[in-house]
């Protein structure tokens, strides 16, 4: 046998084998709402292997040249060096547009897989002490993330990415008194900017933000190791202990099947279904733009809070001090981020509850919070709709202008609805301890006067006194 | 953790488990190979999606079956090992104590280390400073490309005769010589359907037989306008106007391009055109306010 052998090399030169009885005993408590962090994890580890695969090809740079790949349309056009080579990938490459295509859609589902752990850690309350911290960790995951997509998905310099960049130049430059100045700087001069620009957009791409999702992915996952997982409450599940499947054999290769699930699908994904088909767009130049331009739909929130703000400017004595992107591109996701950041500080304040939790709650054991939670959930949905306006108004032919007065009340009306419904579901709940979505299973028994119990009908009793 | 079926009925089905797991990875290896197959015969990109993608499915498939049949979830208690440790953050708290204790001099040596941590943080960061020229104000206004005579080309360098522009016409167009990709750049001339008729003096001065020209970048977020309301047929209410596809700011063409609607906090700005002794579309002079979108000292001249 060749296992023990290579195990006494590794042990003897790195003590692999005390470490490894360790992480073999780890314990996972078994929930599927566990499984969406580890989804997000894996397109990870797929974007860096696809990603890496591009960058073998890709060519950061605005320098002009003569267009002479396969796709006819283009021929002889002239188009940037970053443009020929990401179309090259997709139709010149072999294998090329299949990777490229499972990078776009595994940035697609990171993103989604980030947000909807994030709604499983806000609705259950296992961001409470100790894991405080690493809320905060999780949450600068996820607006790197985002920024990670955008850098990306600019790249290509296509007609769709410069509409894009566009918009990203003048919301930084909207940052009051300084944006101009700041814009400038980044992008080596005014839109669209230096040279030099692209290779800077290229290295935050595929270096800086990647090695920063790497550090913080290092310190979410030691923190979760250092506290163990979280656990419902159920037969025997305490504060002080943990309760599930050890690491080996069996979690290891249920979660390694999540693994080859989330890759498989992706796979097929980027086979079967196009995505940004950028030789399509044609190349970006300042004047180019087009109708029905959306961005990837994370953000969609952004573009819908740029699209609903009323044309408001702070301009005093001549100077506009906060032009108006500020308020939906800038001051809009920092308020949704500061709340999430603040909310476990908020949420002690609220409850005045301080102790450490390692069970988790059910929504409806925390109302006020689900309610909370329920209201910015719907808020942003309702700014995210809002962006796609304009295509609702070409499915649907509801005038754009009415649509955006209804969805500027909606985002205030819809969330603050959805508090008390939510608030009082849970409520409701709570008595009658039913499930959501089946119907209650419980037996209802009642102590007689002797001591015994006796069967008391169906259904729920009423709530106690 | 009892198994109520006597251990023969057990030894089967881990046996049963054990062959589909195989026969799973079985499939992925088949799999794999038409991957390789499809690779190198053929640059079909959904071939080589749908085999990679169901040699990855297919280890899922095996994995997930060994995971539930052969080793199935266990209930393993361990106990929650508490992060902090009371002993050791004294024992740090000692330590870092005595350390600092021993110094005389703490309040210098401390001052004097922040003194060197800032300057050298800052001396580090001011580099970055390097990335880009420190122009707040935009580029030079005597650079700015639109001055009183230059003329207008199209997007193909060519000059535009002013009887080239039917009513209703809508195209971009460059300052002559100058580079295209500055946002001070491009404007797209327009002919209104009415001629000048329905212009104010002041207006119809610069809109020689009702053309105009604005700036086509977006005064909201520095997109290109490219979408033109002018209804063809009735009701043609309301007014032509020129549309960023961005976020649907609206500028009136027979106001000097005011914002009508969306989020766009100056208007659009307009060229004054006149038309030269060989029937030439020329700039009157410079653009009435500065394109593109706003910064600090956008609205100052």
């Amino acid at each position: 046998m060749i296992f023990p052998r290579v195990g006494r090399f590794l042990d003897d030169r790195t003590g692999s084998a005390s470490l490894a009885t360790r992480a073999f005993r780890y314990v996972f408590p078994d929930h599927w709402t566990f499984l969406f962090g580890e989804i997000a994890l894996y397109c990870f580890l797929i974007l860096v292997g696809t990603g890496v695969y591009l960058t073998l090809f890709f060519e950061p740079s605005t320098a002009q040249t003569i267009y002479h790949g396969s796709y006819a349309p283009l021929q002889g056009q002239e188009v940037s060096e970053a443009y020929q080579s990401a179309v090259n990938i997709s139709l010149d490459v072999k294998a090329g547009l299949l990777i490229r295509q499972t990078h776009h859609w595994a940035a697609l589902v990171f993103v989604a897989a980030i947000v909807v752990h994030m709604l499983r850690i806000f609705f259950t309350g296992a961001f409470r002490r100790p894991r405080d911290l690493n809320w905060m960790v999780g949450l600068s995951l996820a607006l790197t993330a985002l920024i990670e997509g955008f850098a990306g998905y600019s790249l290509p310099d296509d007609l769709l990415s410069g509409m894009g960049l566009a918009i990203g130049y003048s919301v930084l430059a909207s940052f009051p008194i300084i944006g101009g100045w700041l814009a400038v700087l980044v992008w080596g001069g005014e839109f669209p900017g230096g040279e030099e620009f692209i290779s800077r957009l290229y290295a935050a791409h595929i270096f800086i933000l990647p090695l920063l999702i790497f550090g913080l992915i290092g310190f979410h996952l030691f923190l979760v190791v250092k506290h163990r997982h979280t656990q419902f409450a159920g037969p025997g599940r305490q504060e002080r202990n943990v309760i599930g499947s050890p690491l080996f054999p069996g979690y290891m290769i249920r979660s390694g099947g999540l693994f080859f699930a989330t890759a498989g699908v992706l796979l097929l994904m980027g086979g079967l279904i196009q995505i940004n088909p950028i030789w399509q767009y044609g190349v970006y130049q300042p004047w180019l733009g087009t109708n029905g331009a959306q961005p990837d739909y994370y953000f969609g929130w952004l573009i819908g809070a740029l699209r609903m703000m009323p044309n408001w400017e702070l301009v005093i004595g001549g100077w506009t001090i906060i032009p108006n992107p500020f308020f939906g591109g800038i001051l809009y996701p920092m308020i949704v981020f500061s709340v999430l950041f603040a909310w476990p500080v908020l949420e002690r304040r609220f409850s005045g509850d301080r102790a450490p939790h390692h069970l988790v709650q059910r929504p409806r054991d925390a109302p006020f919070r689900t309610g909370i939670g329920t209201a910015m959930l719907l808020q942003v949905t309702m700014v995210q709709i809002a962006g796609s306006a304009d295509r609702i108004y070409v499915s649907f032919g509801v005038s754009y202008e009415l649509q955006i007065w209804f969805w500027r009340i909606a985002a205030v009306v819809v969330p603050i609805a959805g508090f008390f419904i939510a608030r009082a579901i849970c409520r409701r709940l709570l008595r009658s301890e039913a499930h959501p979505l089946r119907r209650w299973t419980g037996e209802r028994v009642e102590r007689t006067k002797a001591g015994d119990f006796e069967a008391a009908g169906k259904g729920p009793g009423p709530p106690p006194p | 953790m009892t198994d109520p079926r006597p251990p023969e009925e057990e030894r089967r089905s881990r046996d049963r488990a054990e062959l589909a797991t195989a026969a799973f990875l079985l499939v992925a290896a088949l799999a794999g190979v038409a991957a390789i197959v499809v690779y190198i015969v053929t640059d079909d990109t959904q071939a080589l999606g749908i085999s990679l993608g169901l040699a990855f499915l297919a280890v899922a498939g095996a994995m997930i079956v060994a995971g539930l049949r052969l080793y199935p979830a266990q209930k393993v208690v361990e106990e929650r090992p508490p992060a902090a440790d009371p002993p050791a953050e004294a024992a740090v708290e000692q330590e870092v104590g005595e350390a600092v204790g021993g110094l005389s001099r703490r309040k210098l040596l401390f001052g004097a280390a922040g003194a060197a941590g800032a300057a050298i943080g800052g001396a580090l960061i001011v580099p970055l400073g390097s990335l880009g020229p420190f122009e707040l104000g935009g580029p030079d206004p005597d650079d700015l490309p639109w001055k009183d005579g230059v003329r207008l080309v199209d997007d193909q360098g060519a000059l535009i005769p002013a009887d080239l522009l039917q009513q209703g016409a809508f195209i971009p167009a460059f300052p002559e010589g100058a580079d295209k990709r500055e946002l001070a750049s491009p404007v797209m001339v327009l002919r209104l359907p009415e001629g000048d008729d329905q212009l104010d003096p002041e207006q119809a001065a610069i809109a020689p037989r009702g053309i105009l020209a604005f700036s086509r970048i977006c005064t909201h977020a520095g997109c290109a306008i490219a979408l033109y309301r002018n209804p063809l047929f009735p009701p043609q209410a309301p007014s032509p106007a020129l549309v960023c596809p961005c976020h649907y700011s609206t500028f009136d063409v027979r106001q000097g391009g005011k914002v009508i609607f969306g989020p766009a906090g100056r208007d659009l700005p307009q060229l004054p055109l006149k038309i030269d002794d060989q029937g030439i579309l020329t700039a009157a002079g410079p653009l009435s306010g500065k394109p593109g979108p706003s910064y600090l000292t956008v609205r100052k001249t």
